[in-house]
C-alpha cells in the first residue's frame, strides 16, 4: 500500500487507481472484504451452511431419524448441544441435514425462478406489443395476489413435498422479477450500443442475448441474492403451516411446527432450529445489501 | 385524475377477470374437487354423489365446452363458473361445503378481526419504522445509526412464527401470562381485553414491516438531504431542524407511504401464520383451515375477495401519491 500511494499517477487517474489492474485477484478481494465487513460476514456465513449442508453427515453425530439418540426432551448438553426432540432425536444433528433442505430449496427455487423471469422478462421487454401486454396484465394478476396465500394454495393442491415447495417457490419468483427485469430491458434496448449493434445487422436473438442479456444478469444476481433469503423464509414458514416440507424430514420449520405443538414446551427444541433460520436468512440479506450497493448502487434502497 | 382512476378501475376489473379463470382453472379443474372429503366418513357412495350434484359440482366448468363431434362447442347455462361469478356479484360468496353456513355471515364475523390487526401493525410499523428511520438518517454512521441498521437487518431475518412462539412461550413461563385465546374480545366490550389479544401478534407481524420502513426512511431521507433545494433552504441560513422538519421530512414520506400501501398485501399474507398461532378467528386463519379442509369452494372466493382488496389498496396508493407529490399527474 505504502508503495503504491507514493507513486505518481498517469494522466491524471490517481496511483492508486492505475495500479489497481496489476494487484493480484486475492489482495482485492482481502481489499474489498475489509471495506464491506458486513457482506463479507454474510458471505462467511453461508460458505459455512453450505459446507455444513454438504458434509451434514460427517459433522451430525447421530441420524435424523435415530429416536434411540437420546432421551426425549433432553436439554442442552455435550452429548446433545441443542438437546433433543419428544421422541429422543437430536436436535443438532436434525438443525445440520435441515441445512441440506433449506439450502436446497433456496437455491433450486431462486435459480429456475429467476431463470424463467429472465427469459420471460427480456422477451416481454424487448418484443413488446400485444405479447409485452399480455405478460405484464398476467404479472399484475399475481401480484394482486399476498405471495404467501398464493404459495399456500399452491403446495395444498399438489401436496407437501420437496418438489412441491421448490416449485411453489419458482413460481411464486417469476412474476414481480420478470417486472424488474423487463423494465431494465426497456431502459437497455433505447441504449445507442443496441442501436449501433442493429444498424450493423445483428439479429434480435444476437442482440437480445449477446448485447442486452449481459447488463441485466447483474441485476439479476443482485435480486438472487436477496431472494434466497426470502425463499428459506418461504420454505420455513410453508413447512411450519404443514404444508411444506413433510413430517419425518428435518426441515427446519416442521421442527418448529412440531415443537409447538407438542406440550409441554421444550425451549431448545425451537430455539435452535429457529436460529438457525434467522442466521441463515440474515447472511444472504448482508450478502444481498452489499452486492447491491457494488454492482449496482442506484438500487440503493429500492429492493 | 379521473379518466385514470376509471382506467384503473377497469384494469383492475380486467386482472380480476385473469384471476377469477386462474384460480377456477387452479382449485377446481386441477385441484378436483374433495366432495369424498368434504362430505365426510358418514358419505356413501351414493351420498357423495347426492353431495356433488348439490354444489353443483357436476356441471360443465365453462359456458363454453368443446367436444369431439360437430359443431365441436356446446354451450350450458348451468357451469360452474358463470354459477360462481354471479354467487360472488350478488354478495353470495357461496357457503363454506363443510357446514353450508353462508360464507358471507363467515366474512362478517371475521373481517374485522384481521382488519383491526392489520390496522394495529400499520400503527405499529410507522410508529417504530419512521422515527427509528429518522435518527439513523440525521445520525449517519454514528452508533445509534449502526444500531438502528443491525436491529433492521435483524428484524428482517427472523422468522415471524419463530419469534410469535417465543412471544407466547416467555411470558407464561416467567410469569404464568398468556394472551386471550380463541373468539374475538369486542373493543367496545373489553378495550382491554381487546388489546391484550391483539397487540402481541400485531407486535409480531410488524417485525419485518417496520424494519422495511425504517430502512426506506433512511435512504430515502438521505436522498433528500442531498437534493439542491435542500441545500438552497440550508444556505438561506435556516435551521437544520427547520430545514428537516418543513423540507426534508415530508418529501422524504413519499416513497414510505408507497410502500407502506404495498406492504399490506404482504401483511395479509403473513397474518395467516399470526392468526394461526395466536388463535386469532381472522380472515387468514379462515382460509388456511378452508385449504387444510380441501374446502375449494371458499378458497376460492376468498382469492376474489383478497385480490379486489389488494387491488382497491393499490389504486388508493397511486392516488395518494399523486396527491403527496403535486409533480406526480396522472393522464
Amino acid at each position: 500500500m505504502a508503495t503504491s500511494s507514493e507513486a505518481i499517477g498517469v494522466l491524471g487517474i490517481p496511483a492508486e487507481e492505475a495500479l489497481r489492474p496489476r494487484r493480484h485477484w486475492t489482495r482485492s478481494a482481502l481489499r474489498m472484504a475489509r471495506q464491506n465487513p458486513l457482506g463479507t460476514f454474510g458471505l462467511a456465513i453461508i460458505i459455512f451452511l453450505a459446507v455444513v449442508a454438504v458434509f451434514a453427515p460427517v459433522i451430525a453425530p447421530y441420524d435424523v431419524g435415530e429416536y434411540t439418540a437420546g432421551q426425549p426432551r433432553e436439554d442442552m448438553s455435550w452429548a446433545h448441544p441443542f438437546g433433543t426432540d419428544d421422541i429422543g432425536r437430536d436436535m443438532f444433528s436434525r438443525v445440520v441435514f435441515g441445512a441440506r433442505i433449506s439450502m436446497g430449496v433456496a437455491f433450486l427455487s431462486v435459480l429456475a425462478g429467476t431463470a424463467i423471469a429472465l427469459v420471460l422478462g427480456i422477451t416481454s421487454g424487448y418484443v413488446g406489443g400485444a405479447l409485452d401486454n399480455f405478460m405484464q396484465r398476467t404479472v399484475d394478476t399475481v401480484l394482486a395476489f399476498p405471495q404467501l396465500l398464493f404459495l399456500l394454495i399452491l403446495a395444498t393442491i399438489l401436496g407437501p413435498s420437496f418438489q412441491t415447495v421448490v416449485f411453489a417457490i419458482a413460481i411464486g419468483i417469476v412474476a414481480p422479477v420478470t417486472r424488474i427485469i423487463r423494465g431494465a430491458v426497456l431502459s437497455e434496448r433505447n441504449n445507442q450500443y443496441v442501436e449501433a449493434a442493429r444498424a450493423l445487422g445483428a439479429t434480435t436473438p444476437r442482440i437480445l442475448f449477446i448485447h442486452i442479456a449481459p447488463n441485466v444478469v447483474a441485476l439479476a444476481i443482485i435480486i438472487a441474492t436477496t431472494l434466497l433469503g426470502l425463499a428459506i423464509l418461504a420454505e420455513a414458514s410453508l413447512s411450519f403451516l404443514g404444508l411444506g416440507i413433510p413430517v419425518p424430514n428435518p426441515s427446519w420449520g416442521t421442527d418448529i411446527n412440531r415443537a409447538r405443538n407438542a406440550l409441554p414446551f421444550h425451549l431448545p427444541w425451537v430455539f435452535f432450529p429457529g436460529l438457525a433460520i434467522t442466521l441463515t436468512v440474515l447472511a444472504f440479506n448482508l450478502l444481498g445489501d452489499t452486492l447491491r450497493d457494488l454492482l449496482d448502487p442506484r438500487l440503493r434502497g429500492r429492493l | 385524475m379521473r379518466a385514470y382512476i376509471i382506467r384503473r378501475l377497469i384494469s383492475g376489473v380486467v386482472i380480476l377477470f385473469i384471476l377469477s379463470i386462474v384460480t377456477f382453472l387452479l382449485l377446481r379443474v386441477v385441484a378436483g374437487d374433495s366432495a369424498d372429503l368434504l362430505c365426510g366418513l358418514a358419505c356413501d357412495e351414493e351420498g357423495i354423489e347426492q353431495f356433488r350434484e348439490k354444489l353443483g359440482l357436476n356441471d360443465p366448468y365453462f359456458p363454453i365446452s368443446l367436444t369431439g363431434e360437430p359443431p365441436f362447442v356446446e354451450f350450458s347455462r348451468d357451469n360452474q363458473y358463470t354459477t360462481w361469478i354471479k354467487d360472488l356479484l350478488t354478495g353470495n360468496l357461496g357457503s363454506a361445503a363443510i357446514n353450508q353456513k353462508p360464507l358471507i355471515d363467515t366474512m362478517q364475523q371475521r373481517l374485522p378481526v384481521t382488519v383491526e390487526l392489520l390496522i394495529i401493525t400499520v400503527i405499529f410499523t410507522v410508529a417504530v419504522g419512521v422515527p427509528f428511520g429518522v435518527i439513523s438518517a440525521l445520525y449517519r454512521n454514528s452508533f445509534s445509526d449502526y444500531i438502528v441498521r443491525v436491529t433492521a437487518v435483524l428484524g428482517l431475518a427472523l422468522p415471524s412464527f419463530w419469534v410469535a412462539t417465543l412471544v407466547i412461550y416467555f411470558p407464561s413461563q416467567w410469569w404464568s401470562y398468556s394472551p386471550p385465546f380463541g373468539g374475538m374480545i369486542s373493543f367496545v366490550d373489553d378495550p382491554w381485553g381487546n388489546l391484550r389479544q391483539f397487540v402481541p401478534p400485531a407486535a409480531v407481524l410488524a417485525l419485518a414491516s417496520a424494519a422495511g420502513i425504517m430502512r426506506l426512511t433512511r435512504s430515502s431521507l438521505l436522498e433528500v438531504m442531498r437534493t439542491d433545494y435542500i441545500r438552497t433552504a440550508r444556505s438561506k441560513g435556516l435551521q437544520d431542524r427547520t430545514v428537516i422538519s418543513r423540507h426534508a421530512l415530508k418529501n422524504s414520506m413519499i416513497p414510505v407511504i408507497t410502500v407502506l400501501g404495498l406492504q399490506v398485501a404482504g401483511l395479509l399474507g403473513g397474518s395467516v401464520i399470526i392468526e394461526f398461532i395466536f388463535g386469532l378467528p381472522g380472515i387468514g386463519l379462515l382460509l388456511y383451515e378452508s385449504l387444510l379442509r380441501r374446502d375449494y369452494q371458499v378458497v376460492q372466493s376468498m382469492t376474489l375477495y383478497i385480490g379486489a382488496a389488494v387491488i382497491l389498496m393499490n389504486l388508493l396508493v397511486d392516488i395518494s401519491y399523486a396527491w403527496l407529490d403535486p409533480r406526480i399527474r396522472y393522464s
